[in-house]
């Protein structure tokens, strides 16, 4: 045995483990994918054998996944940069960059094409685009090119329930275009929300998010305008195939918050959010995550009563 | 009385190890039953090979 034999299977004290790999997923990132596909796929109006239903959400989430440690991989410079970041997988020194781009490139390859097997090709073809659309149209390209990063990028956080019904319909119609513009209309105020908080972090990492940009004036209009507009989709979805009066309900109440959170947000300068330690900003950041989940439990809630003569208009 | 104290990277690599392996089962079984949902359901029809002579 040489010497270099000897030096290269010297067990390094850090080594990562099996949780460490599964952090490169984004697993909570992918738990959102899991619903959002789950309830695209429940909405279409079409039966979809639970086995196959099962591994459709299965394998949308892996490739969720694979995009995921994708993204750390060329991230790694700016996630040790920021405090939010600092602690994954890679930055922390407990996974090598090429091994999460031999992981995300075989996650990619086995979802996409279990799910074409599983379900269909146009499925398929469509979670290759939404990886693509993740990997090199945001993270390589948009992320650090122009402040409307986080708009552009949100497109690919909300195809998963598209892909859903893809999965169980084979074809495209325009109720999960409606889910796709839900998620795609959220995402701006609810990052928006979090860089104004995570006040430097983007600024150090040179990442051109608003606040940097534009100013964090700017950005508290922004989250306002992109409320308001949200508000007006995400009611008048109420009116369509995959809505119905407690979808309905739902909606009101939660843009009535949401609305006013954006404009708490609005009226205030910096000097108020630094006295309380941007307390509206942090509440209208976690009233978002309820915000979507309970959107797509309101469709999940309508879908799941239609097969009983409940449940939509 | 053991021989080798047991470092924290051996519970690691086990950890690790046994993951992989249930999840490389879990793919197998997974692939077992969507295989027999496939050829069960009403619409299934084994392929036409070439050569084959009615």
């Amino acid at each position: 045995m040489s010497d270099a034999s000897i030096n290269a299977s010297t067990p390094r004290e850090d080594e990562a483990g099996f949780g460490d790999y599964f952090a490169l997923l984004k697993p909570r990132v992918m738990s959102l994918v899991v619903f959002t596909a789950f309830v695209g796929l429940m909405a279409a109006p079409v039966g979809v054998h639970p086995v196959i239903g099962f591994c459709a959400v299965l394998f949308i989430a892996i490739g969720g996944g694979a995009s995921g440690a994708l993204n750390m991989w060329w991230d790694a410079d700016i996630d040790q940069v920021m405090k939010r970041t600092k602690a994954r997988p890679i930055p922390a020194g407990k996974v090598e960059a090429g091994e999460a781009l031999s992981l995300g490139l075989a996650l990619s390859g086995l979802s996409v094409i279990m799910l074409a097997l599983a379900t269909n090709v146009f499925a398929g073809a469509f979670l290759a685009f939404t990886i693509f659309f993740y990997v090199v149209v945001y993270t390589m390209w948009l992320k650090r090119a122009t402040p409307q990063n986080i708009v552009i990028g949100g497109a690919a956080g909300a195809f998963p329930p598209v892909i859903g019904w893809i999965a169980a319909t084979g074809t495209m119609s325009v109720e999960p275009w409606l889910m796709f513009a839900l998620t795609f209309m959220w995402t701006p105020p609810h990052f928006w929300a979090l860089a104004l908080f995570m006040r430097s972090d983007y600024d150090d990492a040179g990442v051109p998010m608003l606040t940097v940009t534009h100013g964090r004036r700017a950005t508290r209009v922004h989250i306002l305008v992109y409320t308001v507009l949200l508000a007006i989709l995400a009611v008048g979805t109420a009116f369509s195939g995959i809505g119905g009066p407690i979808y309905l309900a739902v909606a009101t109440v939660m843009n009535g918050l949401f609305l006013l959170g954006a404009w708490k947000i609005f009226r205030r300068n910096e000097d108020d959010s630094e006295v309380d330690d941007f307390k509206a900003e942090r509440s209208f950041f976690k009233l978002s995550l309820l915000y979507l989940f309970l959107h797509f439990g309101a469709i999940l809630v309508e879908a799941s009563l239609k097969p009983y003569g409940l449940g939509g208009w | 009385m053991a021989l080798k104290k047991e470092h924290d990277l051996h519970k690691r690599r086990f950890g690790r190890n046994m993951g992989v392996g249930l999840l490389l089962g879990s793919f197998v079984v997974l692939v077992l039953a969507l295989t027999m949902v496939k050829v069960t359901s009403s619409g299934f029809q084994f392929p036409q090979t070439q050569g084959t002579q009615d």
